[in-house]
């Protein structure tokens, strides 16, 4: 019951905003669905942190701890963005930016994006875990280029095909994975035995040709892994999610790339039982690398705060990957935890560049300067979102890579620890450089207060980042849950 | 059907690729949108011989529905793009023809390579054949980077997903029906998608040469 309304909800909100012309209320009506999406979450996380999956439309849907906690992680990055959606709408509206058409074409996608992100978390078979993340990138397309310049044309452009080309590659791994799974022997060998669904795959990984999936581990890393943002695959990535209206940016770069990693996490699961951890784990670490190094040498010189976050979402990406490298269920664990932590944190740092934006004019750093004294509340929060995404304690990314780098000396990756700590140091750097141009200098006489209707919301979500980081205990039973799914 | 089997299955495959590699070698548009919608028709040819040797009802609606799609409705869509910008020639890629064709050549023979271990798993008439469809793959893919016009790269990214249909149907005689299902609805809507952004940006820069966009980048 609860994961169809799970996937109704949004949906059913969808229909709502297409229904009537675009009204500021629109919005409020998607961040009651998010709120419920993220209600559910919880909900369905107490019923399987136990370590019992749901089942519901004929087998279609399943819910494990693990599909419940990245509902719980899409629904809280989905509220942040509903939440301003309402805000945002009106000033570009008011300012001739966009058209009430165009404002509700915006709110039918969104919606259409989260419960596609939603299908692919609660899917059972992969092939249809497939079919969604493809839906995300058709849904999303309009939004990153909604404003319709040159730049989010062009982001669009680059984003769809070559989101769609890597998908693609992910769709031939998927392939050959159930080519592995029809000779994986057994009864009869018939193809109409084998499927693509989780329960079955994993029931057999250990049976599936190694030589087949090696190669499909591959394709799916490099296919899902342009989704996720991964070096080498990124290039779409800082060009769409600098250009598409802020509350999207924060669902992409908070819980879309990650959607796309959990798919990653599926697969590795059934690649460990086919061919041991040693091969997946290497290609993690090679992926995970070149995105640390990307991301460290891209941010150094960077010009654009937005372009600034979405690299810094490709570094975070890779503590993922290098984290997914370790393996282990603690590894698994903080994986899961840096994948909230970062969506809470990018969010609301996306969420206030963009209020940044329209207040100033421009995206360039350089041109923005002492925000914390002329407007203290939204500098206030880009700034203690900066020392989050930093993984500065008290607050939860501190905790998750703090246990990853764990997790991976314990797998004898300490070399893997050394470069990503070497990485971050120079990342901390750029964004020390960069932090102190946009917040520091001396501000004119009157400060400018933000709306508190969107400073509230982003405080509220800082805060809970940080109380996850104090005290995880709350959470603690459905990470290991969640992380026994795919971790031994 | 019996021994007429396998021949036909090869010269639909070979149909496949060879239209594949035809699209580097026209440079005018229009011919390129005729040579994927010929690839789709093989395409579905091979599923339907597929089928019918197989006796699998599943398998040959999915090659009505990829005849449909990939045949007419998807050329169909780029045609309407063709006639919006007439006279659209791929002037200038960034590999010329000849170069294009040796290139092609190549990844014809590293497919080879890289597919001999899917087909020791269980070789058949039809697995043999998967270096074909893993070739059209690398194809699109290198259509895909050298050519600058939208709807060249268009058919890069559906010479791309044809290859892996192609490398599905000989492996596996088709994934279940509703991935199949979900796949090739999401192909439609990424070419309606990529339709309606060539013309947003051509309204915004007035030429569907994408090297005039040229303002992202660090």
């Amino acid at each position: 019951m609860l994961c169809y309304a799970a996937l109704a909800v949004p949906f059913l909100a969808g229909v709502l905003a297409a229904a009537r012309p675009w009204h500021p209320r629109t919005g409020w009506m998607m961040a009651v669905a998010a709120g419920l999406v993220l209600a559910l979450g919880i909900a369905l996380s107490a019923s399987t942190a136990g370590g019992v999956a749901i089942t519901a439309l004929h087998g279609a849907i399943r819910v494990d701890a693990l599909s419940a906690f990245m509902v719980v992680v899409i629904g809280a990055v989905a509220l942040l963005a509903a939440l301003q959606t309402s805000r945002v709408m009106s000033y570009e509206i008011a300012s001739s930016v966009t058209t009430p058409r165009l404002a509700r074409q915006y709110a039918v996608l969104f919606q259409v994006f989260v419960t596609c992100m939603l299908a692919a978390v609660l899917a059972a078979n992969l092939g249809v875990l497939w079919v969604a993340v493809e839906a995300t990138t058709i849904a999303t397309t309009f939004l990153v280029s909604h404003r319709r310049t040159d730049r989010s044309l062009e982001a669009s452009w680059k984003y769809v095909v070559l989101c769609s080309v890597g998908i693609a590659l992910a769709f031939l791994g998927t392939v050959l994975v159930y080519f592995a799974a029809i000779h994986a022997g057994g009864h009869g060998a018939h193809h109409h035995a084998a499927t693509l669904d989780w329960t079955s795959l994993m029931a057999v990984s250990h049976r599936l040709d190694p030589g087949v999936m090696r190669l499909a581990m591959a394709l799916l890393i490099l296919g899902y892994g342009t989704k996720v943002g991964l070096a080498p695959m990124h290039s779409w990535l800082p060009d769409a999610h600098s250009q598409a209206p802020a509350p999207i940016s924060a669902l992409m770069s908070g819980v879309l790339l990650t959607v796309a990693f959990y798919a990653l996490l599926r697969f590795k699961a059934v690649a460990d039982g086919a061919l041991g951890p040693a091969f997946p784990r290497a290609m993690f670490v090679v992926v995970g690398i070149g995105s640390l190094l990307v991301a460290a040498s891209l941010l150094i010189a960077q010009r654009d705060y937005k372009r600034m976050l979405a690299y810094s979402s490709v570094e975070h990406m890779g503590l993922l990957a290098l984290g997914a490298a370790a393996g282990s269920t603690l590894a698994i664990a903080a994986v899961l935890l840096h994948i909230l932590g970062h969506g809470i944190t990018k969010s609301v740092l996306f969420l206030s560049s963009g209020e940044i934006d329209h207040a100033e004019g421009t995206t360039e750093i350089a041109k923005v300067t002492s925000l914390l004294a002329r407007r203290p509340a939204l500098g206030g929060v880009f700034g203690v979102g900066l020392l989050s995404l930093l993984g500065l304690p008290p607050f939860a990314l501190f905790a998750s890579e703090f246990n990853m780098a764990r997790a991976e000396v314990d797998a004898g990756l300490w070399w893997v620890v050394a470069v990503s700590l070497g990485c971050l140091a120079v990342i901390f750097g750029a964004f020390a450089l960069h932090a102190r141009q946009l917040l520091l200098g001396d501000g004119v006489a009157d400060p400018v207060a933000a709306p508190r209707s969107v400073i509230a919301p982003l405080v509220v979500a800082l805060a809970a980042c940080a109380a996850i980081g104090v005290v995880a205990w709350p959470l603690q039973h459905l990470l290991t849950a969640a992380a026994h799914v795919v971790a031994p | 059907m019996g021994t007429a089997y396998a021949p036909v299955l090869d010269l639909a495959a070979g149909a496949v690729l060879v239209c594949a590699v035809l699209t580097l070698w026209r440079r005018d548009v229009r011919a390129i949108v005729t040579m994927l919608a010929l690839q789709g028709v093989a395409l579905a040819a091979v599923a339907g011989v597929l089928a019918s040797h197989q006796r699998d009802a599943g398998l040959a609606v999915t090659a009505a529905l990829v005849l449909a799609v990939k045949g007419f409705v998807v050329p169909g869509l780029l045609r309407r793009v063709v006639r919006a910008d007439p006279g659209s020639r791929e002037t200038a890629p960034l590999v010329n023809v000849p170069a294009s064709l040796v290139f092609a050549s190549a990844l014809i023979v590293l497919s080879y390579v890289v597919s001999a271990k899917v087909i020791a798993v269980s070789p058949s008439a039809a697995s043999r054949l998967v270096p074909i469809g893993i070739a059209t793959v690398l194809v699109g893919y290198f259509m895909l980077v050298t050519r600058r016009r939208a709807v060249s790269q268009i058919v890069g990214l559906l010479l791309v997903d044809n290859g892996i249909a192609l490398v599905t149907f000989l492996l596996t005689a088709g994934v279940p029906l509703i991935v199949e299902l979900g796949a090739a609805l999401d192909v439609l809507l990424v070419v309606v998608v990529l339709q309606v952004l060539v013309v947003h940006i051509r309204d915004q820069i007035g030429t569907s040469e994408l090297d005039q966009l040229r303002e992202l980048r660090d």
